[in-house]
């Protein structure tokens, strides 16, 4: 029972935290500077793991597939096949999993430990509304990123995946990129996924900031918000994929 | 005595079952550095962020220039705010902007000066401590004494009507220690601040003290001025600024006695 009351007073906080940052932003319009900083540490530098892994999951991805779709000599769909799985699926998820575990800890720990060395009281105490000036930047940087590293992770898997299936599997180039053409709507795949990656950016980045702020201000508090960070969105993460892949194609 | 800067009537704040402070009355005059002295623990710092409202009391009331702190609007306590200096005990420099920026912080917040408005007053207030030369350097690059003479520049840019200082003696060199108790002593008379120090450092608190103020378990137990707590015959007031280990303040923390304790780990 006080396990549930706990839990249930966090969301409360959380919610109320997070009509605080969405009541901030629109003034960061107007220092939108704030966002580019953030845009730079929370994105750009996710972007080199997120790049890797999209290329080693596409060319996996190829590999798979090729040798089941060649027990029924329907290799020429594994293009389609490799965009429908990265773009429906695996682009949003994984590097949303992935971006909970780079960006999303580091923000927590910033915060965190911004907390912890009371950088936090003092810009209170400078009449500075820290949730305005450094916890809404990081969110919309976060929001603002995501989509943009699913996107990234797709495109490339797909190229690691032509990689592995024309060039070194011998799949007809034009086969590849015409079912993809063909088969691969915008709406239904292209779009549902983005979809899911804004939803993804919003639920990991609201953890993340959250954690940080309402952490424990000791070491061991950090250490902690961090873990649950990364422990929490990547349990949100798969869980909001099951049911918005529910919703959006039942 | 000049008029109270600051009023506490009746305050009362717990954390849990844990009670801090049970019906403080307090002023602050206007003018003076007034000491807030007591043991570890016993509820200094909180007391300067219910003073800052950053803490809401449970019952109570803190005036401060006038305005009833835990009443204002948000806008209202910010607006109060800026008129407040705080001095950290970590000096909560922000870790991502060199000096000049830290100091330029709140300039660039709350003013709509020029560029080189702003660094001319950043310069003096670093000549002010003595710092001007390490403008360019990082918060990690200071030594504890120049992050606080750094934070106590930031704490006057806005030029405040009173500063708190948190425990700014606090793990200090001599050398640094005595820096930072001449520009508290040479800023407060030269910018007509009012002061209030929350610290446990007897010797250097009370050489620059007009007022002292001593709290322990949640009332004030002595008050006056300096003078006043010096020859004072209060068993509070020595043991504190006598360090003497027993006393009013108990040395042992209270609870079972040794007898019961073993006893228990027997049975």
């Amino acid at each position: 029972m006080k396990g549930i009351i706990h839990i249930l007073a966090r969301l409360g906080r959380g919610s109320i935290f997070l009509t605080k940052i969405l009541s901030g932003i629109p003034q960061l319009f107007l220092r939108f500077s704030l966002v580019v900083q953030q845009l730079y540490s929370v994105g750009v530098k996710t972007l080199f793991i997120t790049m890797v892994a999209g290329l080693f999951v596409g060319m996996v991805l190829a590999l798979q597939l090729y040798y089941t779709l060649s027990t029924f000599g329907a290799t020429d769909t594994l293009g389609m096949l490799v965009d429908l799985s990265l773009v429906r699926e695996l682009g949003p998820v994984v590097a949303a999993l992935l971006f909970a575990g780079r960006a999303g800890s580091a923000l927590t720990a910033e915060i965190g430990l911004m907390k912890a060395t009371e950088q936090l009281s003092g810009l209170e105490m400078m009449a500075v509304d820290p949730v305005d000036r450094i916890i809404a930047p990081r969110f919309l940087a976060g929001f603002i990123s995501m989509p943009l590293l699913a996107g990234i992770f797709s495109a490339v898997g797909i190229l690691g995946a032509y990689s592995v299936g024309v060039d070194l599997l011998g799949v007809d180039s034009g086969a590849f990129w015409s079912q993809i053409q063909a088969k691969v709507d915008f709406y239904d795949d292209v779009f549902n996924g983005i979809i899911k990656s804004i939803v993804f950016g919003f639920i990991v980045s609201w953890i993340a900031v959250f954690e940080g702020y309402d952490c424990i201000p000791t070491s061991e508090g950090v250490s902690s918000a961090t873990t649950r960070t990364v422990v929490n969105s990547s349990l949100a993460v798969l869980g909001m994929d099951f049911v918005l892949t529910a919703i959006m194609y039942q | 005595m000049t008029q109270a800067l600051i009023q506490i009537r009746n305050l009362h704040f717990s954390r849990g079952q844990n009670k801090i402070f049970d019906g403080i009355d307090m002023d602050i005059h206007v003018g003076r550095i007034t000491a807030i002295m007591g043991p570890s623990g016993t509820g200094k710092t909180t007391l300067l962020k219910l003073i800052g409202g950053q803490l809401r009391p449970d019952d109570g009331e803190i005036i401060v220039d006038g305005l009833n702190v835990h009443q204002l609007s948000r806008s209202e306590l910010y607006k109060l705010r800026k008129k407040m200096g705080m001095l950290f005990q970590s000096g909560a420099l922000l870790t991502d902007l060199n000096v000049f920026e830290n100091i330029a912080y709140p300039l660039r917040e709350h003013t709509n000066l020029s560029e080189s408005m702003i660094r001319s007053m950043v310069l003096i207030k670093l000549q002010a401590v003595g710092l001007s030369t390490a403008h360019g350097l990082m918060p990690a690059q200071l030594s504890g004494g120049m992050a606080r003479r750094v934070a106590l520049a930031r704490a006057l840019a806005l030029d405040p009507m009173m500063i708190m200082y948190d425990e700014p003696f606090t793990g200090q060199d001599p050398i640094s220690l005595g820096v930072l108790v001449k520009l508290i002593c040479e800023t407060n008379k030269a910018l007509k601040l009012t002061s209030i120090v929350v610290s446990h450092d007897v010797e250097e608190t009370l050489s620059i003290a007009d007022d002292v103020k001593i709290i322990s378990q949640g009332k004030v137990v002595a008050q006056g001025t300096k003078k006043e707590m010096e020859n004072s015959d209060s068993a509070w007031v020595r043991q504190f600024l006598d360090g003497q280990a027993d006393g009013p303040v108990p040395f042992h923390y209270p609870g079972d006695s040794i007898e019961q304790q073993l006893l228990q780990d027997v049975r």
